[in-house]
């Protein structure tokens, strides 16, 4: 099992945390894990991306040719990332904000409308939560009692009141994805 | 790892858990974009409450290194961390504590150049790090860690050979290695040493307090009679030489029977572990020889691939090419050397290297 996911969006959306979410998720399952973030002016409003390598083998480049799984949730990552998903791999993006959606028919297609959902609810900070649960539907690579391990220990204490909030975030996300081709 | 917690962490983040659990005396840095983790996670730890250990944000790294000279004249564990730019202010520092032959750590998270240049990572320190950077002839120990794990190990390596030779180490790493997590096992925590026990160690050389029953120690680079100066000169370079001698460490990866030989350290060592996985996918004879300490440089065991009969090397540096001058050194005219790089912060993949070895040596 080897699986190469870029997670890219605008800083503030929570792009990084889900990344380390879904590391700390790796761990629990005990897969070798990368998490290699875009760091410094890209994460202060611009766009913000982390590659994301869970595998049961040791993981020799950080750095991918191309990747397995996109979730995409601005146009920017889009115009970058729609071209770098391996054949046969998966985007998944929200479109929220999209203007172009993807044309490749080589892939599978899935959206999941995060920022909708989140609105409904006037929650926004599940919003990387959900685009996570969506993923793992799609994706279960790591088994959902490993997520909520991984979850809790990604988060500061201070923020763990939060955790019933995101475990059922998680669960929406899985709800709402579809499929587009 | 059995039955030891594995943690998840950035390279930067594992520095300064390594540093205190290695029973480090002190810390003195001064934030810079990519290694500001390192005294961020310090200053979280708070290891002042649990090991003692000082940690301070000096005022600039030319007060940060000073603190360095200072404190590690007294045979105490210290050490600072940067990027580029703030090593480059550092440079007369560490020319002073390698002249004064006192142990200390240096870690720098290099970061493009030259001047400000960009956050992003960048190999583009070699030279500076391993043919000086500051003035007169000295040598740093230089470790490239390609790892978190590697980020924790070299703490506690880069500590024993400072004090094994009483000189500086330095562990070069980058904003890819210092920003990226991965698992890690953390060390056991050790004490730091005692007063009694650094004035029974260190007795010959440390200046803690003049105890009656010895000439006094004094810490300097200075000495202004030329025959007096030339004898130092000639114990460092001794020293150095034992350094060669001793020290290189590297890691062979699909070497024996490797028809071309990729040369690369830290993150670019990891990708292009990948390209030679790829390259052996396709049936091509192509190695890794990873340096592990840049200085001493593995030139003995490039000298012996050469002399085996490998067609061609490739030094793979986030750079406009610099390891490569001492790859050509070790190879010495016997195959082809070619250098490939990246610049300004940007950064191959595994196959964007596979292609560059093809064109520059394979397929030439």
């Amino acid at each position: 099992m080897k699986e190469t996911i870029i997670i890219a969006g605008f800083g503030g959306q929570g792009v990084l945390s889900m990344g380390k979410i879904l590391a700390y998720s790796g761990v629990m399952q005990d897969y070798e894990v990368t998490w290699m973030p875009s760091y410094g002016p890209e994460m202060r409003g611009g766009t913000a991306n982390v590659t994301v390598i869970l595998s049961d083998r040791r993981i020799s480049s950080p750095i991918a040719n191309e990747f397995d799984t996109a979730i995409i949730l601005n146009q920017q990552s889009m115009e970058k990332f729609e071209p770098l998903v391996r054949k046969g791999g998966t985007l998944i993006y929200d479109t929220n904000g999209i203007t172009r959606h993807p044309v490749r028919d080589d892939i599978s297609v899935y959206t999941i409308d995060a920022t909708a959902e989140c609105a409904k609810t006037g929650n926004a900070k599940l919003f990387n939560t959900m685009i996570l649960g969506g993923y793992l539907k799609v994706r279960p690579i790591v088994e959902m009692e490993n997520v909520m391990t991984g979850l809790k220990k990604s988060l500061p204490e201070r923020a763990w009141k939060m955790l019933p909030e995101n475990e059922q975030a998680i669960i929406r996300g899985g709800e709402i994805i579809r499929k587009v081709r | 790892m059995a039955g030891k917690e594995v943690k998840l962490m950035k390279g930067n983040e594992v520095i300064a858990h390594a540093a205190v659990r290695y029973g480090c005396d002190g810390y003195f840095g001064y934030p810079i974009t990519p290694q500001s983790e390192v005294m961020e996670t310090l200053m979280e730890l708070k290891p002042w409450e649990t090991t003692g250990m000082v940690v301070l944000q000096a005022e600039s790294e030319i007060s940060s290194i000073n603190m360095v000279y200072g404190a590690a004249s007294t045979g105490k564990r210290v050490m600072t961390s940067s990027s580029s730019p703030g090593i480059s202010l550092m440079a007369e520092g560490l020319s002073y504590i390698a002249g004064a032959e006192l142990p200390c750590l240096i870690i720098n998270c290099q970061r493009g150049g030259p001047g400000l240049g960009t956050i992003q990572p960048s190999q583009g320190d070699y030279f500076q790090a391993c043919k000086g950077g500051g003035h007169g002839d000295y040598k740093l120990i230089v470790l490239a860690p390609n790892s978190v794990q590697e980020m924790h190990d070299h703490v506690a390596l880069g500590f024993d050979l400072a004090f094994k030779y009483r000189n500086p180490a330095m562990i070069l790493a980058d904003g890819a290695i210092g920003q990226m997590m991965e698992k890690v096992v953390l060390a056991e925590q050790r004490p730091r040493k005692s007063d009694a026990e650094i004035a029974a160690e260190y007795r010959d050389w440390a200046v803690y307090g003049k105890p009656a029953d010895r000439p006094r120690n004094v810490s300097t680079s200075l000495e202004l009679q030329s025959e007096a100066m030339e004898k130092i000169n000639l114990r460092l370079q001794a020293k150095y030489k034992a350094m060669e001698e001793n020290e290189v460490r590297y890691e062979a990866v699909d070497c024996d029977d490797a028809e071309y030989v990729i040369v690369a350290f830290g993150s670019s060592a990891r990708i292009c572990a990948a390209t030679v996985e790829a390259a052996r996918a396709e049936g091509l004879k192509v190695g890794l020889l990873r340096p592990i300490t840049l200085y001493p440089f593995p030139t003995q065991a490039l000298a012996a691939l050469a002399a085996r009969g490998v067609k061609g090397f490739l030094s793979v540096e986030l750079n406009a090419g610099q390891m490569v001058e001492d790859v050509r050194l070790a190879v010495n005219g016997k195959a082809p050397v070619e250098h490939y790089g990246r610049q300004g912060g940007m950064i191959y993949s595994p196959d964007e290297v596979l292609q560059a070895l093809k064109e520059k040596l394979i397929n030439r």
